[in-house]
């Protein structure tokens, strides 16, 4: 999962599951359409990439309704936040070590 | 990919994250030209009521000494539609320039941010005006000004976690300048002209200047 040489999370090389993580970092629970409208994506593909950290463990997954729509909300386990953590000390670190 | 491509990418990443967490966590879309119209409106509204509403009516007071109760009623009836009026040209020039702002940055005007930033702001003023109106309930004009600037400045700093952050500084004048025209009780209007007309033309000119200006 970890790039041995860089520390940086495979997971988060995507734009999208990169930007769904920086969202949930700062806020507590935040919908699918929140996500999709914030990060400019499409259903499907925004799907595909909650599918992928969900099973990496990196999200929690509410299921609730608003009236009779659904109303899917997601928010950031303890190991997504710390390889969410761990990814940027290792960009801090890349910027650093190339400089 | 070269060392340097490499670090030019790393950058370009930690930019995105920034970015994202910064706008999905406040709403950064308030325009200052919203904070100036604002005020102009206050400052024209002060004016109306200090040279229109009570021009014949401090006039009209020293020439009998005393008023009626019609008069009374009526002056309570005009200036209370002038802060309406005042309130509702505020409110659409504020929004109009916010609007056009959010729209240049092509983020939308009404998401999970603006909303929070919304209630947030909402809970605090609506109290205050429900506090105001049962103040007037028993005909206590006296600290009308005072709670209006108080209760407003508190919105601000409570909106402040949701927005820039800098709406926090404008939350505090506002209230020091409540809280100062306690003591002049009856002096109200210049005070309130002051906070809402003023502070806010101030605060607007220079958010524009530190986030607008091209």
């Amino acid at each position: 999962m970890k790039n041995p040489i860089t520390g940086l999370n495979k997971v988060f090389d995507n734009r999208i599951r990169l930007g769904v993580m920086s969202i949930l970092a700062v806020n507590e629970e935040v919908s699918f359409n929140d996500l999709k409208q914030m990060l400019e994506v499409t259903d499907g593909n925004l799907a595909t990439h909650l599918v992928s950290l969900e099973e990496n463990g990196f999200l929690k997954v509410h299921k609730g309704f608003i009236g009779r729509k659904t109303n899917t909300t997601y928010s950031v386990t303890k190991s997504g936040e710390k390889a969410f953590s761990d990814h940027i000390t290792a960009l801090e670190n890349m910027i650093k070590g190339v400089k | 990919m070269s060392e340097q491509n490499q670090q030019q990418d790393t950058i370009r990443e930690v930019r995105d994250i920034r970015q994202m967490m910064e706008r999905s966590s406040r709403f950064i879309s308030l325009s200052g030209l919203s904070g100036v119209a604002a005020g102009v409106f206050a400052l024209a509204g002060a004016a109306i009521a200090r040279f229109g509403i009570f021009k014949d009516y401090y006039f009209r007071y020293t020439e009998l000494g005393h008023w009626s109760r019609d008069e009374f009623r009526q002056l309570k009836i005009q200036l209370l539609a002038l802060a309406a009026g005042v309130f509702v040209a505020a409110f659409l020039s504020a929004f109009y320039f916010t609007w056009r702002k959010s729209h240049q940055q092509g983020v939308s005007l009404w998401n999970h941010t603006s909303r929070r930033l919304f209630w947030n702001t909402v809970i605090p003023l609506a109290t205050g005006g429900l506090f105001i109106l049962g103040m007037l309930q028993y005909n206590d004009w006296d600290f009308v000004a005072p709670a209006c600037l108080i209760f407003y400045g508190l919105a601000l700093v409570n909106a402040s976690k949701y927005t820039l952050t800098d709406i926090r500084y404008l939350g505090y004048c506002e209230i020091i300048v409540g809280l100062i025209s306690m003591k002049w009780i009856g002096y109200g209007l210049y005070f309130w002209a002051a906070g809402f007309g003023i502070l806010h033309i101030i605060y607007g000119i220079v958010m524009w200047w530190k986030y607008e200006r091209a």
